[in-house]
């Protein structure tokens, strides 16, 4: 048989990857992607100091630069991050274990497809930011209410994502597992929810993403903290430089969670995929 | 051996799941839509298997060998007639039995020998599991490649970890739909010689179907052709021959040669140009 250990060498999953290409290469990729945001700085930083642009319209770097040291070493800041992250993390942590138990359920079973689709499915229908008067109106402008309004925006993303992904679980797999017997709590454990693990990692970035969203949505409406506050509370004073530290950190916060989910999904994509 | 826990049916039999069972169609026939959409693929199909034969499937393209198949797993119910194993009917997913498909179907987020134990019957100890799992890799001669996932093998080593994990639960009866299909020609001949050597090794009843006609006459005791009468919409049972002598064969016999042709023509095929 040893000719087919050697066919089995040659095979494309076995073969030997050439690493040298930069885009292989994770400080080929890091520097690839850092090369954007920094010719958008030497950019930014042109336009300001050869007066391309107004300052009224775009601040200097060094400008919002100093708005975050002020603002640090006045302790606000940290608590706008705080309070900001906190909410996000909240939020979605309810809306994906929620989304993650309803999707599940209703992706599994067709009672509770029956009962439950069309309900989720017009309930989804409603733009999300409807739900605020009446949020504000049950919840009061407390944590309760924008926290509510995040759990909604990361519900959606995670519980359609699992609830397709479980219908489409290879229906031969299935029917192979049964027929070794499997059925009820280890059919699932051993076919479904491995198959969906993959897609739920997805449904889970993009719900991560809504949340972002849904927080700064939150804090421009009603707020008194947070990064949406921020940028309401420096869009009325004129703070243009606070106005862009806040665009700033959105984008930092936003990209350093994204990331984490990221290194989660890959390891769990090795696992599972 | 508890597979048989779940059946309480079955406990009152208490015979050890490796020993052969017979299998009995009664009348099977099998359609498939509700209305006009209607069709008939299979019909009145009586036939007894005996325990410890390898019984296999012939015919055409689409006729229904793999429908009947799944009529004794159990995971198909057919329309009209019942199917018995060892006298009693099939209702249900049978632990007697155990499939090995037309694709492998592995989980592909596990490796060949966690697929390979996804065949033990519910209940085997660990130890006597890892035990038969490593004996039918050797078996199968992918014990080189335990740890490999379903992607990173090839297909005729798929098809041989499929095999693997339908011995796996020592069935009764073992069910192989072209277990061989994927195959070049060289494995192929291995591969029947191991199936010869698994069955006298541990003795079951062997449905298997395949398009190989040589292969059938390799292998079989008896051959079943299934096909169409003339203006039926449904196939049914349309030979049983017995193939004499005792395996392995010799491929090139005379009498072989001659069942050879005339199997090829009740499929339809003319062997003169063959
Ligand atoms: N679940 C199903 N629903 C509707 N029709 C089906 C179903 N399963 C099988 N059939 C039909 O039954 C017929 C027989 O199918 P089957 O898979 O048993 O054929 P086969 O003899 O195994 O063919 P092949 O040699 O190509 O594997 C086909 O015409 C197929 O379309
Ligand atoms: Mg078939």
């Amino acid at each position: 048989m040893s000719s087919l250990t050697d066919l089995a060498n040659i095979l494309p999953g076995n073969a030997v990857q050439p690493r040298n290409h930069p885009l292989e290469t994770r400080w080929g990729r890091g520097l690839l992607g850092a090369l954007v945001p920094l010719v958008l700085l030497v950019l930014w930083q042109a336009a300001t100091a050869f007066g391309w642009v107004s300052t009224s319209q775009l601040p200097t770097p060094e400008s919002v630069f100093s708005a975050a040291v002020q603002l640090l070493e006045g302790g606000t800041l940290a608590q706008h991050i705080a309070i900001s992250t906190q909410r996000v993390l909240i939020g979605f942590a309810i809306g994906a274990i929620l989304g993650l138990v309803v999707g599940a359920l209703v992706g599994l079973s067709e009672l509770a497809d029956a009962l439950l689709g069309p309900f989720i499915g017009a309930i989804r229908a409603v733009p999300s930011l409807a739900w605020v008067p009446l949020l504000i109106l049950w919840l009061k402008i407390g944590e309760d209410s924008k926290v509510t309004l995040i759990v909604i925006g990361a519900f959606f993303p995670v519980f359609t994502t699992v609830y397709l992904a479980l219908r489409h679980v290879d229906k031969n797999l299935i029917e192979a597992a049964r027929a070794f017997g499997l059925k009820g709590t280890r059919l699932l454990t051993t076919i479904q929810l491995p198959a969906v693990v993959p897609a739920v990692f997805s449904g889970l970035r993009l719900a991560l993403a809504q949340s972002w969203l849904f927080l700064v949505a939150a804090e421009l409406i009603a707020s008194s903290m947070g990064l949406g506050f921020l940028l309401m509370d420096s869009q009325n004073n004129g703070r243009i430089d606070r106005l862009f530290l806040a665009i700033i950190l959105l984008a930092l916060l936003g990209k350093i969670t994204d990331a984490l989910l990221g290194f989660a999904e890959r390891k769990a994509i090795k696992r599972w995929a | 051996m508890t597979s048989t826990l779940d059946r309480p049916a079955f406990t009152a039999s208490t015979k050890p799941a490796n020993s052969s069972l017979s299998v009995t169609f009664f009348g099977v026939g099998r359609s498939f839509g509700t209305g006009k959409e209607n069709r008939q693929v299979l019909r009145d199909v009586d036939l007894v298997v005996n325990p410890g034969e390898v019984l296999v499937i012939l015919g055409p393209s689409g006729c229904g060998k793999s429908t009947l198949l799944r009529a004794v797993s159990g995971l198909d119910a057919p329309s009209t007639g019942r199917v018995l194993i060892d006298g009693t009917a099939v209702d249900g997913v049978d632990p007697r039995c155990a499939v090995a498909f037309q694709e492998p179907r592995l989980l592909p987020w596990q490796s060949v020998e966690r697929n390979v134990a996804l065949g033990l019957p519910q209940g085997t100890s660990v130890k006597e599991g890892s035990a038969r799992v490593a004996e039918l890799l050797r078996l199968v001669e992918l014990d080189g490649h335990s740890g490999l996932r379903p992607r990173e093998i090839s297909g005729g080593m798929a098809q041989r970890t499929s095999l693997a994990r339908a011995l796996a639960r020592r069935p009764g009866v073992l069910l192989l739909d072209e277990p061989f299909g994927a195959l070049d020609a060289l494995t192929r001949l291995k591969m029947q010689d191991l199936l010869l050597d698994i069955h006298s090794a541990y003795p079951t009843t062997v449905l298997l179907v395949t398009h190989d006609v040589d292969e059938a006459l390799q292998l079989a005791d008896r051959i079943l052709v299934l096909g169409r009468e003339s203006g039926e919409e449904a196939a049914t049972v349309s030979r049983i021959l017995a193939v004499p002598g005792t395996r392995p064969r010799n491929r090139n016999s005379e009498e072989l040669g001659q069942m050879r042709s005339s199997l090829l023509a009740s499929l339809g095929v003319d062997s003169g140009r063959h």
